[in-house]
C-alpha cells in the first residue's frame, strides 16, 4: 500500500499566513472602489442637500432657472439632455449598424480592417476636440446658410411670420426648422456633434457582436436559398439583437453624460425651445458653464444637484442595458 | 448544354424573385451610404486638424505661398507658456507639462487601485464581497467625467480652499480606476488555469502564485489596459474645469493651479482672441497625436506577447 503523502506542516502555516494577509490588502485596494463610489454619494448629497431642502421636488419640475431671483428648476435641462441624447441615438443606431455590417459583413478584409480602425479611432478623440471643430468649421457652415434668413426676401418673410410666433411664446413645425438666430450654434449643431461623437460606440461593439454570430447561423439561412440581405436580416440580426441593444443603451449613457463638446456649441440658454435651432442647455453644459461663476451657496447647490441627477440617470442607463442584454440574449448564448 | 439543364438553370435563376433581388441590392447600397457617412466625419476631422494645427503649431503662415510660410516658424508652441490676453506668440508648455504630471498622479491611483481591482475580481471569484464590487465599478465606469470633477471638487478643493493639480489627478484616477479593473479581469481570466495548479503543486502560496506566475503571465494585457485608459482620460477636460482650474505659468507644485492640454483647447476654442484659437488648434493636435500614439502601442503591445 502506498502511504498517502503529507503536506509538510510548517509551510502550511507559513503559507496560509502570507496568504491571509495578500487576500486583506487586495481586499482594501479593490475596496477603494467602493469607498469612492459612496465617497462621490456622500459629496454629491451634502452639496445639493441646501437646494433639495429649498425647492423640494418642484426643482425637477420648474421651469425657471434665474440667478438673479435664486430660483432655480431643471426642467429645461432635463429636457434639453433627453432631446438632444434621443436625436442623436435615432440618427446614428442605422448609421452604427449598417457600418457595423458593412465591415463585417461586406467588406472584403483589406477594406474591412483600416474601416474598422477608423472608426475605433473615433471613439478615442477627446470631447474638447469634437467641440472645437463644431464651432470652427460646422457652426460657420450653418451659420452661412442661417444668415441667408436674414438676407433674401422670401426668406425673410417666413422669418417675420414665425418671429411673430415666438414672440408670442408659441412655434409652429414650419417655424421649428427656421433659425432664430445666425450665429450656428444651439440645439440643431449639439444634436449633430453629439451623433458623430455617439457613434463609434454603436458601431464597435455592433461590429463585434454581429462577428461572434456563429457561421452555422449564416450558412443554414444561405443553403434555404436566402440572399444576403435576407440572412443579414432574419439569421444575424436577431442572433446579435441583445448585443446591439447593450451598445445602444451603453452610448445612451454617454451621450446624457457628455459634457464639453455639447457646452461649447448649445448656447446655454435656459429658455423654452421654440426652434431646432435655439440656444437650449443639458445638464452637463450648465454644469461646466455654470459651476465656475456661481456665487450664490444656493446656485451652487442647485447645478450639483444637476450633477446628482446624472449620476442616478446614468447609474439607472448602466442597470437598464444589464437587464436588456439578459433579456434579450438568445437561449444558450452567454 | 442539353435542353433539360437549360430549363433548370433558368427556373432556379427565376426563383429569385425581382422584388428579393432589388431589395438585396437596396439595402447592400444603403449600408455601404451609411458606412460613408460614418467614416466622413473622422476623415474631415483630421484633415482639418492636420492643416489648421499643423500650421498653428509651427506658427507657419501659407497665405505668404510655400516658400514664404516658414519665415516666422518656430517652436515656441513647445517652449513658451501662452502670452498675455490680445498678443501673440504664446505657447502651452504649461498644459503639455501639467497633462504630463496630472496622467503621472492619476496613475498612482487608477494602476494601483484598478490592478488590485482586477486580481481581486479574477482570482477570488467565491470571495462574498466579489459581485458588490465588480457591480460598483461598472457603475462607476459609466459616470459622467464632469460628474467625477464636482466630487473632486467636494474632496480636494472645498478642504483645501483652492484648486490643485492633485484635485484634477484625484478626478483623471477615479475615471481611470473602473477601465483598469475589467481589462485587468478580463486579461488575468485568460490565463489558463492549469498554469495557477501547477504553481500550487510546487507548493507555492496562493500570493506567490499570483505575484509571480499569474501577473507576469497577463503583463501585456495589462498594460494594454492602462495605456488605454490614460489615452482616454488624457482627453478629459470636463473633470479638471473646477480642480485643476489651469494655470497661465509652468507649474509643476502638485498643490497649485495646474493647466492640462484639453482646458486649454476649451477655453482657447471659446475665446475670442485669434491667438488663443490658434493655440487651440495647435494644443488640439499635438493631444490627438498623444493619444492615437498611446493608442496604437498599447495595440503594439499587445500583438506582441
Amino acid at each position: 500500500m502506498i502511504e498517502p503523502v503529507k503536506r509538510p506542516a510548517v509551510n502550511s502555516s507559513l503559507s496560509s499566513a502570507s496568504d491571509r494577509v495578500f487576500e486583506y490588502i487586495i481586499l482594501a485596494l479593490a475596496s477603494i472602489i467602493v469607498l469612492v463610489f459612496l465617497l462621490s454619494l456622500y459629496q454629491l448629497g451634502k452639496e445639493s442637500w441646501p437646494a433639495l431642502q429649498k425647492f423640494g421636488l418642484s426643482f425637477f419640475t420648474n421651469r425657471e432657472w434665474n440667478p438673479v431671483t435664486s430660483n432655480f428648476g431643471a426642467i429645461s435641462m432635463i429636457t434639453g439632455t433627453l432631446i438632444t441624447s434621443l436625436a442623436a441615438l435615432a440618427i446614428s443606431v442605422p448609421l452604427a449598424i449598417a457600418s457595423a455590417l458593412f465591415v463585417a459583413e461586406y467588406a472584403p478584409k483589406w477594406l474591412a480592417d483600416p474601416v474598422g480602425y477608423l472608426i475605433e479611432l473615433l471613439a478615442a478623440v477627446p470631447s474638447v476636440v469634437y467641440g472645437l471643430f463644431a464651432l470652427f468649421v460646422i457652426a460657420k457652415g450653418l451659420s452661412h446658410w442661417q444668415q441667408s434668413f436674414f438676407t433674401s426676401p422670401e426668406k425673410i418673410a417666413t422669418y417675420t411670420h414665425c418671429k411673430s410666433l415666438w414672440d408670442a411664446g408659441t412655434t409652429s413645425f414650419q417655424c421649428f426648422f427656421v433659425p432664430i438666430s445666425f450665429d450656428g450654434r444651439g440645439l440643431a449643431l449639439a444634436i449633430i456633434i453629439l451623433t458623430i461623437m455617439i457613434l463609434p460606440y454603436t458601431a464597435s461593439v455592433a461590429r463585434d457582436v454581429i462577428r461572434l454570430v456563429p457561421a452555422d447561423q449564416r450558412e443554414a439561412m444561405y443553403a434555404l436559398g436566402a440572399t444576403k440581405w435576407e440572412v443579414i436580416s432574419k439569421a444575424i440580426l436577431p442572433y446579435a439583437r441583445a448585443g446591439i441593444m447593450g451598445g445602444v443603451i451603453l452610448a445612451l449613457g454617454r451621450a446624457l453624460g457628455e459634457t464639453l463638446a455639447v457646452a461649447m456649441v448649445i448656447g446655454d440658454s435656459q429658455d423654452s425651445i421654440k426652434s431646432i435651432f435655439s440656444g437650449a442647455s443639458t445638464m452637463a453644459s450648465v454644469i461646466a458653464n455654470q459651476f465656475g461663476d456661481a456665487q450664490e451657496q444656493i446656485h451652487r447647490s442647485s447645478v450639483v444637484t444637476l450633477g446628482f441627477t446624472l449620476f442616478f440617470l446614468s447609474v439607472l442607463v448602466n442597470y437598464i442595458a444589464r437587464i436588456i442584454i439578459a433579456r434579450l440574449t438568445p437561449k444558450g448564448i452567454q | 448544354m442539353s435542353a433539360a439543364t437549360k430549363a433548370m438553370t433558368s427556373s432556379r435563376e427565376t426563383t429569385l424573385s425581382p422584388v428579393r433581388k432589388t431589395t438585396n441590392a437596396v439595402m447592400g447600397g444603403l449600408i455601404l451610404l451609411a458606412t460613408v457617412v460614418v467614416v466622413l466625419p473622422l476623415i474631415l476631422i483630421f484633415l482639418y486638424l492636420l492643416r489648421e494645427g499643423f500650421a498653428s503649431m509651427f506658427n507657419l503662415d501659407f497665405s505668404k505661398g510655400f516658400a514664404g510660410a516658414f519665415q516666422n516658424a518656430n517652436l515656441n508652441f513647445f517652449t513658451h507658456v501662452p502670452a498675455p490676453e490680445g498678443e501673440k506668440g504664446g505657447g502651452m508648455l504649461n498644459a503639455i507639462l501639467g497633462t504630463l504630471e496630472m496622467l503621472a498622479l492619476a496613475s498612482v491611483i487608477g494602476v494601483g487601485v484598478g490592478v488590485a481591482g482586477g486580481i481581486f475580481l479574477a482570482e477570488y471569484p467565491k470571495h462574498p464581497l466579489m459581485p458588490t464590487i465588480r457591480m460598483i465599478s461598472d457603475v462607476l465606469g459609466g459616470i459622467p467625467a464632469i460628474v467625477m470633477g464636482l466630487v473632486a471638487y467636494g474632496l480636494m478643493v472645498l478642504t483645501m480652499g483652492h484648486f490643485s493639480g492633485l484635485a484634477g489627478a484625484l478626478a483623471l484616477g477615479f475615471l481611470m480606476i473602473p477601465i483598469v479593473v475589467r481589462t485587468a479581469e478580463e486579461v488575468l481570466k485568460l490565463v489558463p488555469q492549469t498554469v495557477r495548479e501547477a504553481g500550487l503543486a510546487l507548493g507555492l502560496p496562493k500570493w506567490l502564485v499570483i505575484m509571480k506566475i499569474v501577473l507576469p503571465a497577463a503583463a501585456g494585457g495589462i498594460i494594454t489596459g492602462i495605456m488605454l485608459s490614460l489615452a482616454r482620460v488624457a482627453g478629459e477636460a470636463a473633470p479638471l474645469l473646477f480642480t485643476a482650474f489651469g494655470n497661465n505659468q509652468v507649474s509643476t507644485d502638485p498643490l497649485k493651479p495646474m493647466s492640462a492640454l484639453p482646458l486649454e483647447i476649451f477655453r482657447g476654442a471659446t475665446s475670442a482672441y485669434d491667438e488663443n484659437q490658434r493655440l487651440a488648434k495647435a494644443g488640439a493636435l499635438l493631444l490627438i497625436a498623444m493619444i492615437f500614439v498611446t493608442s496604437l502601442l498599447a495595440r503594439r503591445f499587445s500583438r506582441l506577447k
